[in-house]
């Protein structure tokens, strides 16, 4: 069914697109090691596709070199249908993919709001000059902006801490403000890096809640590294394995669960009961 | 009133307004080494460079004449022509722009990532090339700037003071409309950071590098923003310590007095660096009249900012508003 090049219905009725975004053959080393080998992988508009495998895997690496951080030495990343030269983190997050961090990394001396609006720095095009006199389109660019970042702000019910300094708020809280930040620049890609590492039950449910509904609301294409099995399950519609920097499934969660390597791999142990 | 207290006040007001100026400087080291982590040692450098340029621009003089000169066998000095203060204003802006493309390009975009010490160096060697080559272009004299600031003595406030309290006081033209512009471009600085895409992405970038990146700001733009604005900074300077005591090599020895600023207000914080500079600014005239002068046999105001700089490295290192240094174990 998903071999469709236009796309598909999922069981619950969600309309899937063409590939947006192809991994051809990856290859990334840092020095000798290995941490991604000839990995190829496709990405579907509109889906939510989850990387997992064990640590060291280099889940982490793939993520990074989709969103610039890291070049790989071989292989071609092409997106919107046609190849994309060697570029900064910048501008890809010029071109609409947007990222959270594992480790949060977010503007600790500024206010959500302003961390929030920062996500919507790729929309505004107004030059140094007009912005220095602060007049004509430079205030109107930014009363829509921030319209937009009051949006976001209210889908994630985060009203209460808005003007709050991001460095007092909570482990939990941080993480849902990264998102926000990122959801803020409406990307056509989001990445997640482990958004509910180390959350508690409570906080992985309203996060898990949180990027179902910015899939359904917005119909975001996201990308996400979870090590929580179940939560991986739920969430996603395709999902790959990687382990030692190779991939070593991909599938739906079904397919993917039912694949021995798979289970030699990482969920041996649920398989064995 | 009694005198004292009459004196009291007029050194206050003089030692505001020359913390004012103290704050200027010290405003140009805050920019760039929030946005970048780099200690810029060349800033004097670059308000006594800013300062030749305009003087010379106005004087309409022929850059690198003395070079030109020597290769060609020709003896050209001057175009001819004397430039009107605000053009030559905008023209040496161009050149403080060109100049903080050119460091970043050159310089510090291939240091990303190095030791500070080593960007710290970096800045050292820049200082004396700036040196070098602002001597090159407009030759060595000591020139004068007057771009039409007003100077001598303020009579009105002479009048009012004298009337008042039977004692006129002396408070310079220069040093009002110093402070004046000062505290605008001061007001104009913080103002740009808070509400501009750039000024957001200024803060971005000084707050969290990758994570600027992802969100799509170029590291390298800010970066050559911020010097542009460093540039502009120490050409305000340059114009306001260049007309009141000419354009010449101890100029750039105005970065010295803004040392203390920073420590007593913090490397990393715009108001630190304010009430820094007018702490220093009427402390220092304050004790030379009341300790200084009475006691100790004057000319204190050469060593004072450092002292209090040194209580405060002892007490607070991380100055006023500086942030907390936290060794986490």
């Amino acid at each position: 069914m998903k071999d469709q090049a236009d796309g598909y219905v999922t069981a619950d009725g969600r309309q899937i697109g063409p590939v947006v975004m192809e991994m051809k053959n990856i290859t990334l080393r840092f020095g000798g090691v290995e941490a991604i080998k000839d990995i190829s992988l496709d990405i579907r508009e509109g889906e939510i596709r989850a990387i997992i495998g064990p640590n060291g895997a280099g889940k982490s690496s793939m993520l990074n070199v989709i969103s610039g951080f890291y070049v790989p030495q071989d292989g071609e990343v092409w997106y919107k249908g046609s190849r994309r030269a060697a570029m900064k983190p910048f501008q890809v997050a010029q071109q609409g993919i947007a990222r959270t961090f594992q480790n949060i990394a977010l503007f600790e001396g500024m206010s959500v709001l302003d961390n929030v609006m920062t996500g919507r720095l790729t929309h505004m095009e107004t030059g140094l000059f007009w912005q220095s006199l602060w007049k004509g389109k430079a205030e109107r660019e930014e009363t829509a902006n921030r319209e937009v970042a009051e949006k976001i702000i209210d889908f994630l019910e985060i009203q209460a801490i808005r003007k709050t300094p991001v460095s007092r708020l909570s482990y939990g809280l941080k993480k849902r403000v990264e998102l926000a930040r990122a959801l803020a620049a409406e990307p056509s890609i989001l990445l997640l890096d482990e958004p509910m590492a180390g959350m508690n039950v409570e906080e992985k449910e309203d996060m898990s809640r949180f990027i179902l509904d910015v899939n359904d609301e917005f119909g975001t294409t996201i990308v996400l590294i979870e090590h929580d099995m179940g939560v991986v399950m739920d969430l996603s519609d395709r999902v790959v394995v990687m382990d030692y920097g190779k991939k070593i499934g991909d599938g739906t969660p079904h397919e993917v669960r039912n694949n021995q390597d798979v289970i030699d791999a990482y969920l041996g142990v649920a398989h064995d009961d | 009133m009694p005198e004292q207290l009459a004196f009291a006040l007029e050194v206050t007001a003089n030692g505001l307004m020359a913390g004012v100026l103290y704050a200027l400087v010290a405003l140009g080291f805050v920019l760039i080494y929030k946005a970048s982590g780099i200690f810029n040692y060349a800033q004097g450098v670059m308000a006594l460079f800013a300062a030749l340029t305009l003087a010379g621009i106005i004087d309409g003089q022929v850059p690198f004449s003395h070079l030109i000169n020597a290769v060609l066998g020709t003896d050209v000095h001057h175009f001819g022509w004397h430039v009107p203060a605000f053009l030559a204003i905008l023209l040496t802006m161009v050149v403080m722009i060109a100049l903080a493309y050119a460091v970043q390009r050159l310089v510090f975009r291939h240091l990303v990532g190095q030791e500070p010490i080593i960007l710290f160096m970096a800045t050292i060697g820049l200082a004396y090339f700036l040196e070098g080559v602002g001597d090159l272009m407009w030759g060595s004299d000591i020139k004068s700037m007057d771009v039409g600031l007003p100077q001598g003595i303020n009579a009105w406030i002479d009048e009012t003071t004298f009337e008042a309290f039977g004692y006129g006081f002396f408070i310079d033209n220069l040093d009002i409309v110093a402070s004046i512009i000062a505290a605008l471009l001061v007001i104009g600085l913080v103002m740009f950071a808070q509400y501009t895409k750039q000024g957001r992405a200024m803060r971005a970038v000084a707050d969290d590098h990758q994570a600027a990146l992802s969100v799509g700001v170029s590291l390298n733009f800010i970066w050559i923003l911020v010097w542009s604005l460093a540039g502009f900074v120490a050409l305000v300077a340059g114009i306001m310590w260049g007309t009141k005591s000419g354009v010449q090599f101890s100029l750039s020895l105005i970065a010295l007095k803004a040392l203390p600023v920073l420590m007593l207000g913090g490397f990393t914080s715009i108001p630190g660096a304010i009430v820094g500079g007018l702490i220093i600014g009427v402390g220092e005239k304050l004790f030379e009249f009341l300790i200084g002068a009475p006691f100790l046999g004057g000319a204190t105001e050469n060593w004072f900012a450092y002292m209090l700089a040194l209580i405060f490295l002892v007490f607070r290192p991380q100055g006023l508003f500086g942030e907390k240094i936290i060794e986490r174990v």
